[in-house]
């Protein structure tokens, strides 16, 4: 793993460390009616990787992250979920996911605080406060914390997605083109948050369809089209935190 | 297609089956509800516009009922009842549908779903808004109705406000589980009627038969009627509870 | 001709035959009523279609059971075609019962509690059928009618007992003066029902299962318009695959 020269000290706001969670698919696929949207695939992806999906519309991508968000069941095969610490069930690991998908997932007639508030009791967070103020300051919408989602511009609704998503501290991030409709200076933020994730420990799965500072901190890339994986790359050496996982159907 | 066995395995060991968060507690199931009944609630009196549209949409209705035949006579007594729990039944349906449209503004429905909850919790959560929101309407109508159509309520008001707690149940059960159902139909405003209408039948039967033998010149207390009430509530709550993972499913 | 489709042909054959041989025995083997005359012939229409009905309600909601754990695409179709045919034999119900009651009340509706329960059933089963033309999504569709489906079958005990009740509150003329058609009735009658019910169950069997078969072949077309649609898009990408839904005979 890259090491990244920031010191937990330096930023308040810098994630704990994470033992990151590794996902396997085995023969998954997706099928809606006659449509495939996701061939048979098999790859593993390792805790604390960093793995950008690449392809056209359609490709497969969102159905491969919404698999894996556990939304969306598979028509066949199946995932499983690990950990340095052994194999997760689906509960567990449910509580270790953050997503940031297309849509904001907030509700825009309650405040900053109170969607904050509401995923903070949903995700049984011990004492909420701190996590709630801890984000709101990280992404720099303290002071907008009482201030209707409606009233919030695109970059701040991405902004306050993200903090949702990370209330939990999750040890698993997916998200879904999440640079759409960001501006450059809202990109860099991204990225920086991201960085930051990532040196923690936080296992990454992105889909993108840009290119730029973003995607150049994945470790690893998949590309897809028509629904299967034509190219998975290594970028950086990435060394595996497990071993690779046992074959479905050997005893486990 | 797979043979069928081995799609059936794969489905048991990928099957996120979150019907097993449940297992760990049941008032984990009653604090998640109540944190979306707190969340439905919060963004109601923020808009205020359910309520408000739904109360005077029921007052009209009742106020065009009194036009259809002299209120003043004893026969309101014999229609009263009926009328009432009609207008009750049109209020429900008219206020039950944005359940789980708002839900689809932002695709909060993932957010929740994501969430380690028991999806049993997102309904009960929101039937119990719905709820609160219909016997407020009721509350409010009570009164006017028995200011236009003559009738004395305040005898029998705990009785008539049993009926109405059961009866509105009875309403806003099935009637939060067919939302869900038409959020993603076409001509879900007709749609929506059409499903729980006539599924709510014994519902309407009994809280009209119980309302009337409350309200009538020698009140008695309507055990049969209510005891059909509480049957239906809980035949509705049992099969909501078994269908909607189904329903969340993608 | 596969073994399945003479199989079927033979039992198309047999409704038929079965049906025309019923409306031999109502009209003249079953005896002359006592009180209604020739009008009570019509009761062994009423009946066998509401039994028919019955069982009808119940394969739609297994069906939508069954689609809710497998997830198989057929077990719907199935609860759907079952659903179309119950609904026509309710209808014949619906029908039946107000022609019976003419000639005796001198009214067509008399409020009947089990007149009154079919017509509720009625209105659940077409919105039932209702709800599925308005859902494009094809998952959705199945599994929203399942849900319905599942829903509207648990309720008919209870309207049922709802509707006796009220009806009790306000006594009403009853169709068919209240006797119960499997006891108190005459053998040769008893016969001629059965008889009849007979040939509705296999009417039915075969209503459901060309209807079924509409909705395979309407499966089968739109694999095969993927195929087509992949094969056009990348030329590799058809080799892979194979036919969703195999072809039942």
């Amino acid at each position: 793993m890259t090491p990244t020269p920031q010191s937990p000290a330096a930023s308040p706001a810098a994630p704990a460390r994470v033992a990151g969670l590794g996902i396997s698919f085995s023969a998954v696929e997706k099928r809606y009616g006659p449509v495939r949207a996701l061939r048979p695939t098999s790859l593993e992806i390792q805790p604390g990787e960093f793995v950008a999906l690449l392809g056209p519309n359609g490709s497969g991508k969102s159905t491969l992250l919404r698999i894996a968000a556990l939304l969306s069941r598979p028509s066949g095969g199946a995932i499983r979920f690990r950990s340095s610490a052994g194999g997760e069930s689906f509960p567990a690991a449910r509580r270790r996911l953050g997503v940031v998908a297309h849509a904001t997932m907030l509700y825009d007639d309650l405040t900053a605080e109170e969607n904050l508030r509401l995923f903070a009791r949903l995700y049984e967070l011990p004492s909420a406060s701190p996590a709630i103020d801890a984000r709101l300051q990280a992404s720099g919408l303290a002071a907008r914390r009482s201030d209707l989602v409606r009233t919030f511009s695109r970059g701040m609704r991405q902004r306050l997605t993200l903090a949702r998503a990370l209330l939990h501290g999750p040890a698993f991030l997916l998200l879904d083109e999440p640079t759409t409709g960001l501006d450059p200076g809202g990109c860099d933020w991204l990225a920086g948050e991201l960085r930051l994730l990532h040196s923690s420990g936080c296992t990454i799965l992105m889909s993108t369809h840009q290119g730029g500072e973003v995607l150049s901190l994945a470790t690893r890339t998949l590309s897809l089209d028509s629904g299967r994986v034509l190219r998975d790359e290594n970028r950086t050496g990435f060394q595996p935190v497990l071993p690779p996982s046992a074959p479905f159907g050997a005893a486990s | 297609m797979a043979t069928p066995l081995q799609s059936v395995r794969d489905r048991e060991v990928s099957s996120a089956s979150s019907a097993s968060v449940s297992s760990s507690s049941t008032p984990r199931l009653f604090s998640a509800a109540w944190a979306i009944l707190a969340k439905e609630v919060r963004t109601e009196l923020r808009t205020r516009e359910l309520l408000i549209t739904t109360a005077v949409f029921t007052l009209v209705v009742v106020f065009m009922f009194s036009f259809s035949f002299d209120p003043t006579s004893a026969e309101s007594r014999r229609f009263g009842p009926g009328l009432l729990w009609i207008a009750f039944l049109f209020a429900g349906t008219l206020m039950l549908e944005p359940s789980f449209l708002r839900e689809q503004a932002n695709d909060t429905l993932a957010a929740l779903r994501l969430a380690p909850i028991d999806p049993y919790a997102i309904l009960l959560g929101k039937t119990l808004a719905n709820f609160l929101f219909l016997i407020i309407t009721e509350t409010l109508l009570l009164p006017v109705f028995a200011v236009l159509y003559n009738v004395s309520i305040l005898p029998s008001l705990p009785g008539l406000a049993l009926v109405c707690v059961l009866g509105t149940l009875g309403i806003v059960i099935p009637g939060t589980i067919f939302a869900a159902v038409t959020a993603h139909a076409r001509m879900r405003e007709l749609l929506l009627p059409l499903l729980l209408l006539p599924v709510l039948v014994p519902v309407l039967i009994a809280a009209t038969e119980s309302t009337a033998a409350l309200l009538s010149d020698s009140p008695e207390w309507p055990v049969m009627g209510l005891k059909l009430l509480a049957g239906a509530d809980i035949i509705f709550l049992t099969v909501a509870y078994f269908l909607f993972g189904a329903l969340l499913e993608e | 001709m596969s073994l399945n489709r003479t199989l079927w042909l033979l039992t198309t054959l047999l409704a038929a035959l079965w049906m025309a041989a019923a409306g031999y025995a109502i009209f003249f083997v079953a005896p002359d009523e006592a009180t209604m005359h020739a009008i009570q012939r019509i009761f062994y229409i009423h009946v066998s279609s509401a039994w028919t009905a019955g069982i009808a309600y119940f394969v739609v909601a297994l069906g939508g059971a069954l689609y809710l754990i497998k997830r198989d695409p057929r077990y719907d179709w199935a609860a759907l075609s079952a659903g179309e045919a119950g609904f026509a034999f309710t209808s014949v119900v619906l029908i039946t019962g107000p022609i019976w009651a003419k000639p005796i009340w001198g009214i067509w509706w008399t409020w009947d509690p089990r007149l009154t329960w079919t017509f509720v059933l009625w209105l659940m089963y077409a919105a039932y059928l209702l709800l599925g033309t308005l859902v494009d999504d094809k998952q959705r569709r199945a599994t929203l009618r399942s849900v319905y489906g599942i829903f509207a079958f648990v309720n008919v005990p209870l309207v049922w007992e709802t509707i006796r009740w009220w009806r009790g509150q306000h006594p009403s003329p009853v169709i068919g003066g209240g006797t119960d058609p499997k006891s108190g009735l005459d053998p040769t009658m008893k016969a001629v029902l059965f008889f009849t019910w007979g040939a509705t169950l296999v009417l039915f069997a075969v209503l459901t299962r060309q209807r079924y078969r509409l909705e395979v072949l309407r499966g089968e077309l739109a694999a095969l318009r993927q195929q087509a649609e992949d094969s056009a898009a990348s030329p590799d990408a058809a080799a892979g695959g194979r036919p969703l839904v195999e072809s039942q005979g």
